[in-house]
Parts: C-alpha cells; structure tokens; sequence
C-alpha cells in the first residue's frame, strides 16, 4: 500500500495551487463543449432561409402599365409588394403633413428615390403582425388617409404608406430598388 | 414516495414474479395507477380531468399518427391532400374530424383541470412542482396546437403562421431575424410548412415525458383534495385501483359521449371556414382569428394599442407571453396557508370574477378588433393581472379563512366533505 501512496506526482496533496487532474478535468470537458458549441452551429444555423429562397430575392418590375392612381401587387421575396403610381393630389396630400407629428417620422421624398416621386414602391405587409393591407386593388378600401387599410387590426397608412392610425408601429417598409430605366424597377 | 399503509404489489403467478425479478414494470404501474396509490376519499368530479387530459393526448397522439401516414408537408400540396384525406382515405373524414375535434376538447379538459387546481389551491406547497410542470404541459400544448393549425395550408393556418411569428419581430434589433430564422424563409413557405410538420410530430412525445414528471412529482406528496388539508391516516384514502380507476372510468364515457357529438354532428362548429380556402399570401383574411382556446391570449396581445416608452405591439406580446408566464409565480403570489377555496370566502368571490373576466377575454379574443371590444378587452386585461399581482396576495393576508374539518374522514362524516363547489360561503 505504502507504494501506491508514492505514485501520485510531487504537489498534488499540498492543497495549493492548480491539481494536475483539475487541469486535465477542465481541459478535457472545455474541448468537448467547444465541440459541441460548433457542431450546435450548423443545427440552428440550417433554420435560416436557404440558397433556394434566397435566389428569389431580387426581381424587376415594369411600371409602363401602371397609369396615374393605379397600384399593383407583385410578389418579392414571397411577400406582396405594392407599386403605386400616385396622383398630383395624392403627393400633395402626403407633403402637407408635417413630418414630426407622424408615428414615423418620414418624408415622401425620403420614402421614394429622386426625381421619381410618383412612384411609391413599398412591401405589402403590414408592420403591426404581418396581414396584407387593403388599398392597392381596384375597388378596395384605402382607410381615411387615402393609402392603405389593414382589415386585422385597423392599422391606417396614408398616401406615402406612412402609419397615421392603429396599432402598427412603423411605415410601411421601403425595399432597396433602383431605376434601370424610366420604366424599369429592379427591387432587391 | 407514498403513505406507509398503501398496498404493497406482491405478484401471485410466476411468470409475473419472474418478471417482477428482472423488470418490474408491473409493479410501477401498480404503485403508480394501481391498487398501491392511496388518495384521499373525499376527491369530486373536478379530480377526473388529469385523466381526461391525458386519454385526449392518447386520441391525439393515435388520430395524429395515422393522418400523418397520408398527409404530405409539402406548400404545394399540403391543402389537396388534407382533402385527399377528407375525400379519399377509408375513414379519413372520421380520423380528420376526430383529430381536430380533439384538440379542441383536450383544450377544455385541460382548462378545466387547471380551474380545479386554481379553485382547491392545488398549486400550493409540497404541489408547487406539480403546477410548475403542468404549465409547461400547457406551454408545450399551446405551442403543438398552433404548428398543427398551420398543417392543413389554408387560409387561416398561413396568416396564423404568418401573424403568430410575427409576435417576435416585435423584440428590438433582433425580432426581424428572428422571425427569418423561424420561419427559414421571408413569408411563411414550405421551409416553414416542413418544420412545423417535424415540431407538431415530436411535441406531443415531449409532452407525454413532461406528464410522467408531472405524475412523478404529485406522487411525492399524494393528490389534493376538496378540503384541501392532509391527509392523517389510513382512514382518510382509498386505494387508486379499483374506487378511481372506476370513478374516472365514468368520467371518460361522459367525456367520449360529448366529444362524439360533436365529432359526428358538429365537426366544423369549432373551426373556421376559413381554412377550406388554400393558403394565399397575397390575400389576407378579412377576420383572422386564432382557434377558441387562444382568444383570451389573443385578447391581452391586441388590448394594447398606444405607444408607452416601448412600442405598443411590444408590450402586446410581452403581456401575452405574461399573462402565462405570470401563472408560474403564483405558488408565491398566494400566501394564505388555506389550500382549499371552499373555506375561502373573499378568495372564493375574487375567483370568481376572475373566472368571468377571462370568458369575457375569450369573447373579446374572438370578436373584431373594433369598439367596443378593444376597450372592454384593456380593462378584462388590465384585472387579469390585478388579480394574480395586487388582489391576490392581498386577499392572502387579509382574508380570515373558515374553521377546517379537523381531518379529511370527520368532514366526509359531517357531509362536509368540500365535495361541492359551494358558492354559498359557508363552505
């Protein structure tokens, strides 16, 4: 017995300093749950949006249809996307408000791109939970402020698709999209 | 676990003794639903929904399986054949009903389960465990009932998807990835459509290991009872097998007796037509609704309506997440050392109103989002939550509680077994 008391390094029963079998406890159980911390990478990670949806991310749109008070529904990223062609009238009734009274504060300049005011090009989802607002079809309704109407919660959008009323807490949102040509939209 | 006078398994033939000696499963089951669990004698029929509760997991979990041996989770073909089911399969239609049917009545059971252990404080100490892990039966329901709605591709199940993920894009910074992350994709799609499938498939597996924890946990000190005081003696039980097992017995063919009429009369009262038109992301439902068992969640998410420091829609989803998660405190919140709400007389009418403020939640939950229901749903929400964190641990201090039976044997003898739901507050 007196032997095996011997096979334990030097310092091991002094009580100070690191035990060589802590060192080797923590090591070993630190490399596994590195391990497992990496390989719990890819499981979460295969939830994101794969390279199939992905590729749908971008599309051109062709506003030469579109006449003056007309909007259309096309589908971005499998999301409704509302293209307006607005009225004299109805820019004139987004640029009388003042900014800093709205929810969110926002121009109609900022919300469209330069020299191309008339075209209101925003997703069709509203920012309360995610319903389809009413107002970019023929005959629907499009709420006191002559934009869009959301029938779930009585969310109200104005002309420039900015929140006025209800629940939803920000504008319609604006996608990226650039003028390819004066009738060419690329959205995406 | 369990009182020194149960009944010990002592197993007669020897086949039943071999297997005793290798596996003693017999004797598990025994001691746990059998002959060898001592409950006490005084139980009434608010005491059968545990069992109910889990026979509409066992229909689910058999109904479940075999739609899914003919449903394919697939976005372009989830709704036909959904229909296939419904048209095609021998006793489709009767599997589809039973399955949807029940989970509406696994909803009520299970709510009226819950009713009893709010009533007879059956969440009090040594149960606190017990309450804990039934709640997160109830999360893990909650959770399952919405990913099947989503399963058939109808209308209602893609804007359900669509709205209910979209309760986590109201956490700043992080909610629109989330959301993403979720979903897989922008919208709901097939990448959401297949994980939901997966999910809905193992959740009820989770829920059934949550229920043996549950069991296990309310075995340590023994059921409750309309009295609420402990048991003292032998006097005081009966074994489990055969005076429950009877009991619920009963209670399951009353159970089977009203899920059947509505299965074979009525099986589309609790659904909405909505689901029979496939699911279109273009078009949003006039009136999207959750299924009846959400409405008073619904309620609170919608009550809030006005920006205050945080958004409106943020304090929407974390007083409906709250509402729930409120539920886990309340072994703390209620101090009284007075289990039973029969020997409560201020408990008992606070209870009741809350009880009534949680029907009118429902009915808000299930109306228009329009006046006067947003206002009437801000004020039932608004009690809801003084009940649980300024009513009820007033009431615990105040309350001067009713003289308790001096056991459970002595109150049954008197007739005063608590048995009834008294309303009268001589308990």
């Amino acid at each position: 017995m007196a032997t095996l008391e011997h096979t334990d390094m030097p310092g091991e029963d002094t009580g100070d300093g690191v035990r060589r079998r802590d060192f080797i406890n923590i090591a070993a159980v630190s490399f596994a749950g590195a391990g497992a911390a990496t390989v719990l990478l890819p499981l979460i990670n295969q939830m994101n949006p794969s390279a199939d949806v992905l590729a749908l991310a971008s599309i051109e749109v062709d506003l030469s249809a579109i006449k003056e008070g007309q909007a259309i529904k096309t589908i971005f990223r499998k999301q409704p996307l509302f293209v307006r062609h607005l009225t004299a009238a109805e820019i004139a009734a987004a640029d009388k408000v003042d900014p800093s009274s709205l929810r969110d504060p926002q121009t109609l300049e900022q919300r469209t791109v330069g020299g191309h005011k008339q075209w209101l090009i925003t997703m069709g989802v509203c920012t309360h939970l995610g319903c389809v607002p009413l107002g970019a079809g023929e005959g629907e309704i499009k709420g006191e402020f002559g934009g869009y109407f959301c029938p779930c919660h009585g969310s109200v959008y104005d002309t420039a698709a900015r929140i006025r009323k209800g629940p939803a807490p920000k504008n319609l949102e604006v996608p990226k999209y650039a003028f390819k040509s004066d009738t060419v939209v690329q959205v995406g | 676990m369990s009182f020194p006078w149960a009944n010990h398994y002592a197993p007669k033939h020897s086949l039943t003794k071999w297997l005793d000696e290798r596996l003693p499963l017999p004797r598990l089951v025994y001691n746990a639903v059998g002959a060898g669990y001592p409950v006490p004698r005084n139980l009434n029929y608010f005491w059968n929904f545990g069992v109910l509760s889990g026979a509409a997991l066992g229909i689910q979990i058999v109904t479940g399986i075999i739609l899914a041996m003919h449903y394919a989770a697939n976005a372009g073909v989830a709704f036909d054949s959904v229909e296939h089911i419904m048209r095609d399969v021998n006793s489709g239609w009767m599997l589809r009903y039973a399955h949807a049917t029940g989970a509406s009545f696994f909803f009520i059971v299970v709510y009226l389960h819950i009713f009893r252990g709010l009533f007879y404080g059956s969440y009090k100490a040594p149960r606190e465990m017990v309450w804990l892990l039934g709640l997160v039966i109830f999360l893990l329901m909650m959770a399952t009932a919405f990913m099947g709605y989503v399963l058939p591709w109808g209308q209602m199940s893609f804007w359900g998807a669509k709205v209910i993920t979209g309760l986590f894009s109201a956490i700043p910074v992080v909610g629109t990835p989330i959301q993403t992350w979720l979903l897989g994709g922008f919208a709901p799609d097939n990448a959401a459509l297949n994980r939901f499938f997966s999910l809905h498939y193992l959740l009820p597996f989770v829920i059934a290991g949550v229920i043996v924890l549950h069991i296990w946990a309310l075995h340590i000190p023994g059921s409750s009872n309309p009295t609420g005081i402990e048991v003292k003696g032998p006097q005081d039980t009966v074994p489990f097998h055969p005076y429950y097992t009877a009991k619920d017995g009963f209670g399951l063919g009353v159970f089977l007796i009203l899920y059947c009429l509505v299965l074979f009369y009525a099986p589309n009262y609790l659904g909405h037509p909505d689901n029979y038109i496939p699911a279109n992301p273009l078009s949003t439902p006039a009136h999207i609704v959750p299924e009846w068992y959400f409405w008073p969640f619904y309620a609170i998410l919608r009550a809030f309506t006005v920006d205050f420091i945080l958004p409106a829609k943020l304090w929407g989803v974390l007083a409906m997440f709250g509402s729930i998660l409120l539920l886990f405190f309340l072994p703390w919140l209620d101090k009284s050392p007075v289990r039973s709400g029969n020997y409560r007389p201020a408990f008992k009418k606070f209870f009741w109103l809350l009880v009534i403020d949680v029907l009118i939640l429902g009915y808000c939950g299930g109306s228009p989002a329009e006046e006067p229901f947003v206002m009437i749903s801000q004020l039932a929400a608004a009690y809801y939550f003084a009940h649980f964190l300024i009513i009820l641990p007033i009431v615990s201090r105040m309350e001067r509680p009713l003289p308790l039976p001096n056991s459970i044997t002595e109150a049954v003898l008197e007739g005063k077994s608590g048995a009834t739901l008294s309303t009268s507050t001589q308990g």
